[in-house]
């Protein structure tokens, strides 16, 4: 179901793509070249981190699988499980395809809103894996600021879902 | 030897991909099918992304940008930022490209980690999927949360970095 909306998203995305491509050549060969050209140079800039990040992010992905990630929050809870709800959702960025079904899972096992908010929150925000690429377009310290502030955050979202979810 | 240092962190990776597929082959098979997944994902979202990239680099002129989203573009700016971070589609490593490309074409600093903060927690097909999965109470709330939280994180990191920081991040966005 969800992957529907991504696909559709996606679809969305290829027909901007193509329409405004269309417009730009129809008025600009030459700049519509140009466009091309620094698509692919920032393309290429990118790709040697880009692969690494994929292969990391897929070997944790396969060791955090659904019932490791459960087996971890699950068994423990308020405050320590959700720092370690938060700290699992931190060190990878797993994609919402496996984040939200696992978070069903969750919560029909007995997980709390608290942990489950934590998780999903560190998890879209922030990304320990995919530092190095931060890194290369924000610098150190801002992207080790930014995942630090997020992390922190991840509490207080956690604290208010909780809070909203019990009225 | 550059091209080495390049691919230093694929290599570091690769080898531990290696290990993982000696020691737990099940594991080893299931990561490959995951990074099968994200290659596949990759295929799909950054082509456009990239050609609307380079589309955007030629064709607005950068006064343009800077009169939405640059300084003093205020409220305006920030719902740009939050707008154009919620419609967009693939994984948050794909937004730091389009975030150098922001940066050469001014938009305030404060604007872009807004942006960032709104591709990673208010994308509208992650939200879709999340109200399926968790209910609308539990993605509404987040989101409202969110959005005051991404805002908050964008000020407190202005306040914390230098300007000279940020001009400098600006000037290396120029060759990325």
């Amino acid at each position: 179901m969800g992957q529907v909306f991504n696909y559709i998203f996606n679809g969305l995305l290829y027909l901007v793509c193509i329409v405004f491509l269309i417009i730009s050549f129809s008025k600009s060969r030459e700049k519509t070249k140009k466009s091309l050209i620094k698509a692919w140079k920032s393309f290429e800039n990118i790709l040697p981190l880009l692969l690494g990040v994929i292969f990391l992010v897929g070997i944790l992905i396969a060791v955090l699988n659904t019932q490791v990630i459960s087996k971890l929050i699950g068994s423990s809870s308020g405050f320590l499980g959700v720092l370690i709800s938060s700290a699992i959702g931190a060190i990878t960025l797993i994609p919402g395809f496996i984040a939200f079904p696992t978070a069903a899972l969750l919560l029909e096992n007995g997980g709390g809103y608290m942990q489950i908010a934590a998780f999903i929150s560190s998890l879209m925000m922030v990304g320990i894996v995919t530092l190095p690429m931060e890194f290369k377009y924000f610098g150190k310290k801002i992207s080790i600021a930014r995942n630090i502030l997020a992390f922190l955050f991840s509490f207080l979202v956690a604290f208010v879902i909780s809070k909203v979810m019990e009225l | 030897m550059k091209i080495f240092k390049k691919f230093i962190f694929f290599i570091i990776a690769l080898i531990v991909l290696i290990a993982v597929l000696i020691i737990n082959l099940k594991t080893g098979l299931r990561a490959l099918n995951v990074i099968g997944f994200s290659f596949k994902e990759m295929a799909l979202v950054l082509p456009p992304l990239f050609i609307l990239l380079g589309l955007l680099d030629v064709w607005v002129p950068k006064e343009k940008m800077i009169r939405y989203m640059g300084e003093g573009s205020g409220i305006k700016g920030i719902i740009l930022a939050i707008i154009i971070g919620s419609v967009a589609a693939g994984p948050l490593y794909a937004a730091f490209p389009v975030a150098a490309s922001l940066m050469r074409k001014g938009v305030k600093f404060t604007n872009i980690l807004i942006f960032i903060g709104a591709w990673s927690t208010t994308k509208v097909p992650m939200l879709l999927f999340e109200i399926s999965a968790l209910g609308a109470r539990f993605a509404m709330t987040r989101l409202a949360i969110d959005i005051i939280g991404i805002i908050i994180i964008a000020y407190v990191l202005y306040v914390i970095v230098s300007k000279r920081e940020v001009k400098e991040l600006y000037y290396k966005a120029g060759n990325l």
